[in-house]
């Protein structure tokens, strides 16, 4: 015989290096368990509906749309938020070269971007300005126009790539 | 956005699948739920149970058996594009997969979805067409295997049985053949206005057989049957390029919306065709 419905699940999920086992219900979309239940609010929700990318994160390393994807798909995964990028006083390249190109705004879509950014520039630092667009095109930007976001992307990936080289 | 309520079952073998599927009358399957997530948030489904395919061996990865190229229904986008195996056998599957949407929408979704879910402007159901791919699948009755001119039978219709699962797609290697996909996306949605799958086996400069599919234009993705006849055992010259890429639509009920009306898609379907196969001859 089947258990009700909405039965909880067991997840171990480690969030920006903290790992965790929660009881959670199926319902919950990943983008609620960061924002309500982790209050990591970085993570933004724009559309809500697949669109617009400003709730991506990382999981084990791929760029993930947090909306459209429940937390009990997701076991033993790693997830990557932007609070864990870096901090005000220590900025992760990509950060730094989003405040050099002025590629923000408002900032509402900001944390997606960064994060789908960090996956593009994880798998080539120097990616053409056509493939930073395309590695780019689940997010969606109402204020920039873009150009100063493929700049920034391609500056972060010289800083990325210096930074490797050093350490 | 809050889901609704539903049961969660993440089954780790195909036949425990199968099992939780029938005991919970009402269950669809989960795979990257790129579309069925959503769907669900709309309140356009809201299924009892869902059944998690993410743990079941049986579905996924990517081989040669015997002559035939195995891609599990678990596969991803992402990696359908970047699969050496894929790229070798059946590099128009590959095409097309890396046209899919955005690099999240890739990073979730799957072939099996792609091909269940059968929406009439996806990318996938043209490239599985024109490979004379096999949808394998499976239920408490057993096995079988669809071809993928039997499977797709209206928007979001497929011949797939409620209880019928996908595990895998196999496609058959039947020697060199070029191919090619290409896509003229809508600006907003991603998804094809008009994809146009094409794969020519030649014997010198004649083309020995052809297999030209479409997708976008009309309820569901077809094989242009004229085409493929104006092209067989004939030289490739450019007069029976523009005849053969102008008949692509003929048969079809060619779909007009506000972003493009039956006549334009019937245009666009034509000369994207004659570029598909002028890039064919060219290329080798
Ligand atoms: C923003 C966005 C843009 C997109 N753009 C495109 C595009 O340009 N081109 C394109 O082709 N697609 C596009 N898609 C759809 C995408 O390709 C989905 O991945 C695909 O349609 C569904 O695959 P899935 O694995 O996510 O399936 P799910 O959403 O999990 O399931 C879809 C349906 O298939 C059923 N199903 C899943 N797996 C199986 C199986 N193994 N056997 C039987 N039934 C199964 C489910 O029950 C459900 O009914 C887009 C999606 C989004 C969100
Ligand atoms: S909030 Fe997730 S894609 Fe827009
Ligand atoms: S900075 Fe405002 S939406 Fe991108």
């Amino acid at each position: 015989m089947m258990d009700p419905s909405n039965n909880h699940h067991a997840v171990t999920l480690t969030v920006n290096g903290q790992t965790r086992t929660e009881s959670l219900p199926p319902n919950l979309l990943l983008s609620e368990y960061l924002r309500d239940h982790l209050r990591l609010t970085g993570t933004h929700v724009g559309c809500d509906t697949s669109q617009c990318g400003a709730c991506t994160v990382l999981v084990d390393g791929a760029a993930v749309k947090s909306c459209t994807v429940l937390v009990v798909q997701l076991p033993g995964t790693t997830i990557e938020t932007v609070e864990g990028l870096g901090r005000p006083d220590q900025l992760h390249p990509v950060q730094e070269a989003f405040r050099e190109a002025h590629a923000l705004q408002c900032g509402f879509c900001t944390p997606g971007v960064l994060m789908t950014a960090v996956a593009l520039l994880n798998g080539d630092p120097h990616p053409t300005d056509a493939e930073i667009r395309r590695g780019l095109d689940g997010i969606i930007c109402r204020c920039t126009g873009y150009e100063n976001i493929v700049a920034a992307v391609t500056r972060a990936g010289n800083g990325m790539a210096a930074a490797q080289e050093v350490g | 956005m809050t889901l609704g309520t539903f049961r969660y079952e993440r089954p780790s073998s195909l036949d425990e699948a199968i099992r939780q599927a029938v005991e919970a009358p009402g269950a669809r399957w989960l795979a990257g739920g790129m579309s069925l997530l959503p769907l669900m948030k709309m309140e356009l489904a809201a299924p009892p149970a869902l059944v998690d395919l993410a743990g079941v061996e049986d579905l996924v990865g990517v081989r040669e058996r015997d002559d035939v190229l195995w891609v599990g229904a678990m596969t991803r986008h992402a990696e359908l594009a970047l699969h050496p195996l894929v790229a070798r056998h059946a590099s128009l599957l590959a095409a097309a997969a890396s046209q899919v949407g955005d690099p999240q929408v890739r990073n979730r979704g799957t072939i099996g979805g792609s091909l269940a879910h059968a929406d009439p402007a996806a990318d996938l159901p043209a490239a599985v067409l024109a490979l004379d791919a096999t949808i394998q699948v499976a239920s408490p009755r057993g096995r079988r295997g669809i071809p993928a001119g039997g499977f797709f039978l209206g928007p979001l219709m497929t011949a797939l049985e409620p209880d019928e699962v996908i595990v895998a797609v196999t496609v058959p290697q039947r020697g060199a053949r070029r191919q090619a996909y290409r896509k003229r996306p809508h600006p907003a949605s991603g998804y094809a206005v008009v994809g146009i799958a094409a794969s020519l086996r030649w014997e010198g400069d004649r083309v020995a057989s052809a297999a030209v599919a479409v997708t976008g234009v009309a309820d569901h993705a077809f094989r242009a049957q004229r085409t493929e006849a104006l092209l067989t055992g004939e030289v490739l010259t450019d007069a029976l390029l523009v005849e053969a890429s102008g008949v692509v639509t003929d048969g079809q009920e060619v779909w007009g919306d506000l972003y493009a009306s039956a006549e334009y898609r019937r245009h666009l379907a034509g000369v994207t065709t004659r570029q598909v196969l002028e890039h064919l001859r060219a290329d080798g």
